[in-house]
């Protein structure tokens, strides 16, 4: 973890509510996709934790739903603003875990970070199979981008007005020896249910710090107490209680 | 040059700057991004005689210049704070610290301070009996001032460390529960813990928090703070350790005049995990500015002439 300034160099509305920004910058402290960054926000107590897409030597890429108000307060900032950002949080995805044909399954808001750990797996010369679902056609974002990364990949929409009708578990590859998942909590009970081989799954939880300090964002797991911030937001599959 | 350095409670500090308990767990955290041993000291998360794994979540709620937390206390137990986090803390932490306790029991809190009183890396016991986020316990012996006494009394009784009790804001006469403690053979008095709140979802109609209600701590509540600190400096002869919305050096320099001997930190290390580092890189500057000369000097300074 590192506390940085990092410059806005674009902040685009993807699809209805749905933010890309990117920012420039020492990514140093970012190894793992899944990681996230803290954003400080003028006129908010606490950080706003949002999980990173992508990220090269100088630059990330965020995407972030605007929920409330400082997410809103987000989505109004132009190019060339500073942002105080507690970059590189959390444990992220363990690609040397993930099996050669790895499903990688995305949720609404939890479809960024998947970009990011498909191309690490295609770097680590693995064949991801992406499989994203949305809630409608109009939701729908990231597509374009995964299948130029030369993936499979599936697109479901829960009243079937995109892509297959239905849930991510109902667009499960046919042959896939490992998965990783992000998305709304429902959606990782099922897709935890569903699955056949092991996994990874990463979590959300409202937090204080972001850094490991404050507790604010605990949960018990098979292997203890682990905070989401810190031990998280990535967590395996069999150490998982619900 | 301007002299820091503080005594408290016969110890003395570098400098008056303490991260507050449970916004700093044992420290390890910090140590990553800085030498925590510039600090005066801190004091490590509220430790119990059993492991608690605390409330269920959501336990953080946003407010304006400020934050909820119902954590409720999650802590490993004394046993293993003694026998991981203390031997954990040494490698990176070379300065007497400060174990914070809480308890469900008058003899719930003798014993857990009886197990800290054998760690040679303690310096001060801070004796929460405060916390707004645990049923039966906790707040309840801090609200009435013979309760506090008799915890105060329990714990003095097998410790020869000095006591600091740790008082609640949400109680209407802050002053004779000091006092109290006090007479009940107390060191000092920390205040303020965290004052009871709730915020509630506009889409659910129901509490943010799963616990209900949380304790409010941030910038925001400083004035309270400072007037309680005030009060209480006036009500008992030992050292007061302030805390409460403290967030820069000049916060640190108005809660000295208040009374504090030593200054706590508390919710503003989540927002900016360096600003305990920055308080004391300050201070100096915020002297000078102010015509200061020894930090010593200004303890209660509001309350002379």
């Amino acid at each position: 973890m590192k506390q940085l300034l990092y410059t806005i160099t674009g902040n685009r509305e993807l699809v209805p509510g749905v933010w890309e920004m990117t920012l420039g910058g020492d990514t140093s402290p970012i190894t793992k996709p899944g990681q996230f960054v803290n954003i400080q926000l003028d006129g908010f107590f606490l950080r706003r934790p949002i999980s990173v897409c992508d990220w090269d030597r100088d630059s990330l890429k965020i995407i972030y739903k605007v929920v409330g108000k400082g997410t809103a307060a987000m989505s109004g900032m132009q190019p060339g603003q500073k942002l105080d950002v507690l970059s590189g949080l959390g444990n992220g995805f363990d690609t040397a875990k993930c099996g050669q044909r790895t499903a990688v399954i995305g949720g609404g808001a939890g479809v960024p970070p998947m970009y990011g750990l498909a191309k690490a797996l295609l770097g680590a010369g693995k064949t991801p199979i992406a499989v994203l679902g949305f809630n409608t056609a109009g939701e729908v974002f990231y597509e374009e981008q995964f299948r130029n990364l030369g993936i499979e990949t599936v697109v479901t929409t829960v009243d079937g007005s995109y892509g297959q009708k239905g849930f991510v578990t109902g667009a499960l590859p046919r042959s896939y020896d490992y998965f990783c998942a992000c998305g709304p909590l429902p959606m990782l009970k099922a897709v935890y249910s569903a699955t056949t081989t092991s996994g990874l799954l990463s979590f959300e939880e409202r937090m204080g710090c972001g850094f490991g300090a404050c507790m604010g964002c605990s949960c018990k797991t098979k292997y203890g107490n682990k905070r989401i911030c810190k031990d998280g937001p990535v967590l395996e599959k069999e150490e998982i209680i619900w | 040059m301007v002299d820091l350095r503080v005594n408290l409670a016969g110890i003395e500090l570098d400098n008056p700057v303490i991260p507050a308990s449970g916004t700093f767990g044992y420290g390890y955290e910090f140590a990553e991004l800085y030498d925590i041993n510039c600090l005066g000291t801190f004091s490590f998360k509220g430790t119990t005689r059993e492991p608690r794994f605390g409330n269920p979540t959501p336990r953080i709620a946003e407010c304006s210049a400020g934050m909820l937390n119902a954590v409720g206390l999650q802590n490993p137990g004394v046993e293993r704070t003694l026998s991981e986090e203390l031997p954990k803390l040494k490698t990176c932490f070379h300065k007497p610290v400060m174990a914070n306790v809480s308890g469900f029991s008058v003899e719930e809190y003798a014993y857990t301070c009886a197990r800290l009183d054998k760690a040679e890396q303690v310096g001060w016991l801070e004796v929460n009996i405060s916390c707004p986020n645990v049923h039966n316990g906790g707040m309840s012996f801090g609200v009435c001032p013979e309760a506090a006494a008799a915890v105060t009394r329990a714990v003095k009784a097998v410790t020869a460390k000095p006591v600091f009790m740790k008082l609640s804001p949400n109680v209407t006469d802050i002053a004779s529960i000091a006092k109290a403690c006090q007479d009940a053979g107390a060191d000092g008095i920390s205040l303020i813990n965290t004052l009871l709140g709730m915020r509630i979802d506009l889409k659910s109609r129901k509490p943010l928090l799963a616990n209900g209600t949380g304790g409010f701590s941030g910038r925001a509540v400083l004035p309270v703070a400072l007037r309680m600190v005030y009060q209480v400096y006036e009500a008992v002869d030992i050292p007061v350790i302030g805390m409460g919305g403290v967030s820069s050096a000049e916060d640190a320099v108005e809660m000295m005049l208040a009374g504090a001997t030593a200054v706590e930190v508390g919710a503003a290390n989540l927002v900016n995990p360096f600003v305990c580092k920055e308080i004391i890189d300050q201070l100096p500057e915020v002297m000078v500015k102010y015509g200061i000369h020894s930090l010593k000097e200004i303890i209660g300074g509001a309350h002379h002439g």
